[in-house]
């Protein structure tokens, strides 16, 4: 570290490596979690009816006759290549997966593009409002979005938007050979299940960022040199909120990642969400690794952006004296 | 804590005070309240209320609608839907309610420990405890559920184990300030042991704090088991479970019917008065010292 001099890029050097080291220990997680137990793994899967050979040959298929040690890094190493081998079905677990992690990172990308923006806007109007109507009306709403499963928003929607008001289709089958337009039709209630989870995760925090800024004593000698409340909150306390909000809103996208697994069963959506539940009922174990090794990268990586974003944004850290 | 028990009138019983709060409470505390007690008590008496057994079939018309006799209608199987709703309220508040405990006996043990303890017990515990929490819930519990096997009794371990490292956390981290106050060096100097330490002098003191945090992690455990139920991993049929319930009944909302609903109403609303209850508690166990 003594080749850093700039003491930003080397926290954010120390968060990167402690990233990387997380996702290792993840990887060995998951490839532990299904070979510590093998034996009964086996028998678990074939039936206590198994002969010895059927045994034998699900060991030999599965690699699991090999030494751990060699496994692991032979299953690591072609994980990064994209490479998860084959699934029970004997397809490989790369095109099964590959369309489908496209599928749900644009479920997500459309979601995270209109949550963002929404979310920071809400905030705000909480925090200029707060306590009055507006604030207590979003905080009453948001709260009630949170504690309730994302199964019982989504089947509401579906109950009025598609059944009762034929507005919008209620399975969102998707092919790639549809138009554009044609896919966002069908993914909208999708998009919106997800909106109603992560804006109100994402609102509620925007909001404590901002209040939190305005508790500070410039904010006061603000309000006391008579600056409207509105500029008080753009010109004085938004900046200095701005890095908390970031980190929080990509925190909060890790929602995302619970959401998108039952949003995509109750609306059908051929997505990865829903590759690995049916990988998990079908017991399809090379399947669900490559899965939860997916969700966990994205995962990892949305807490290593958010640890980034509020080390830049610390104006200590930027300004050293 | 010790400072308000002696500042308030010593003839006041904790009953009373109680009580008092009670009738304090503000109105969403006690809607949550009379949430619980209904749920409650619908869970405890299932077999009392249910007009039908939970596995009974009682029509031979799969989803029949609302009636007399069937006030709910029937379910896929013909089997009455009110009876499987109560019965249900059994089945999802217990094995979440068991699950919370054993939760926070896992993560209140080891998170005491790791704090009374300190050095290299405390590294590899925490370490432990911070790859575990590096992996989405959810995703653990499907992998983990995938690997030993769909069973009531695997679902309440696995997702025990997993949400117990919150509660590791929360009780190192509230055991933490506790060890270093100067009545339990004292202790430490009489030469009373670790065991009696943790009971007599830790636990007491971070007990506030572990009970008003059980409701939220007690929401985030029911609502992970409906949603893993709800995804056909949870719960096995034919047990009634809220979350199966909605999954079993989905077709009918194609056809308008809200009774798929009705579970997952269910759901939402005692989360949202668990909620209620649990940020009241909160409030009073955090803001109880600035009373006075």
């Amino acid at each position: 570290m003594g080749l850093v001099s700039n003491p930003i890029a080397k926290m954010i050097l120390q968060r990167i490596g402690l990233g990387l080291l997380s996702l290792v220990i993840v990887s060995l997680v998951i490839f532990l979690a299904v070979n510590l137990l093998p034996g009964s793994f086996a028998s678990a899967v074939l039936g206590r009816s198994a002969t010895p050979d059927a045994v034998a040959a699900f060991q030999h298929q599965l690699g699991l006759d090999r030494p751990m040690v060699d496994r692991y890094f032979t299953w690591l190493s072609s994980a990064l290549q994209g490479d998860f081998g084959n699934s029970f079905s004997k397809r490989p677990v790369g095109t099964i997966i590959g369309p489908r992690l496209l599928s749900t990172l644009r479920l997500a990308g459309i979601t995270a593009a209109i949550a963002v923006p929404l979310a920071i806007l809400l905030g705000i109007v909480c925090a200029r409002y707060r306590n009055r109507l507006p604030d207590r009306f979003l905080s009453a709403v948001t709260l009630a979005a949170i504690s309730v499963p994302e199964f019982f928003i989504a089947y509401v929607l579906m109950l009025f938007l598609a059944t009762r008001l034929h507005i919008f289709p209620s399975l969102s089958s998707i092919r790639s050979s549809m138009h554009f337009d044609e896919q966002l039709y069908r993914m909208a209630l999708p998009i919106m299940t997800l909106l109603f989870v992560v804006l109100a995760h994402m609102m509620r925090n925007t909001r404590a960022a901002i209040l939190n800024v305005m508790s500070r004593p410039f904010i006061e000698m603000a309000q006391l040199k008579g600056e409207p409340e509105m500029r008080v909150i753009m010109r004085h306390a938004l900046p200095n909120a701005i890095g908390s909000i970031a980190s929080v809103v990509a925190i909060n996208l890790a929602y995302l990642i619970a959401g998108v697994v039952v949003v995509e069963v109750v609306f059908v959506y051929p997505g990865i969400g829903q590759t690995m539940v049916d990988a998990v009922r079908n017991r399809d174990v090379p399947v669900i690794q490559a899965c939860a090794l997916i969700f966990s990268t994205a995962y990892i990586l949305l807490n290593l952006l958010a640890d980034i974003i509020s080390i830049v944004s610390n104006p200590r850290l930027l300004h050293p004296r | 804590m010790t400072n308000t028990a002696t500042r308030s009138a010593p003839s006041q019983t904790a009953l009373a005070r109680g009580l008092r709060a009670v009738r304090q409470a503000p109105p969403t505390a006690i809607f949550g309240m009379v949430v619980l007690f209904a749920y409650v008590f619908t869970a405890i008496f299932a077999p009392f209320i249910a007009p039908y057994g939970e596995f009974q079939v009682v029509s031979s018309v799969p989803y029949a609608p609302w009636d007399e006799v069937n006030l709910l209608g029937t379910d896929q199987l013909g089997r009455d839907f009110l009876s499987r709703m109560i019965f249900g309220a059994r089945n999802s508040i217990g094995i979440a309610f068991v699950t919370t405990l054993l939760a926070f006996a896992i993560g209140g043990f080891f998170g005491i420990m790791a704090a009374a303890l300190r050095g290299v017990a405390d590294q590899v515990l925490s370490r432990f405890v911070d790859s575990v929490m590096s992996i989405p819930d959810l995703i653990f519990t499907l992998m983990l559920l995938a690997i030993f096997g769909t069973s009531v009794l695997n679902l309440i371990l696995i997702i025990a184990i997993l949400d117990s490292t919150r509660i590791f956390r929360i009780s190192r981290a509230a055991a933490m300030n506790v060890v270093t106050l100067d009545f339990v060096e004292a202790a430490a100097a009489r030469g009373e042991g670790l065991v009696w330490r943790i009971v007599h002098e830790i636990l007491p003191n971070i007990l506030p704090i572990l009970i008003s945090e059980f409701g939220m992690r007690f929401c985030f455990v029911f609502l992970s088991i409906a949603a893993l139920s709800f995804l056909g991993i949870g719960l096995q049929p034919p047990m009634a479970e809220w979350g199966s319930m909605v999954r079993d009944n989905a077709t009918l909302i194609n056809m308008g019917d809200i009774t798929p609903l009705i579970p997952a109403g269910a759901i939402a609303l005692l989360t949202i008065g668990v909620n209620f209850v649990a940020d009241w508690l909160l409030n009073m166990s955090s803001g109880l010292s600035d009373e006075a």
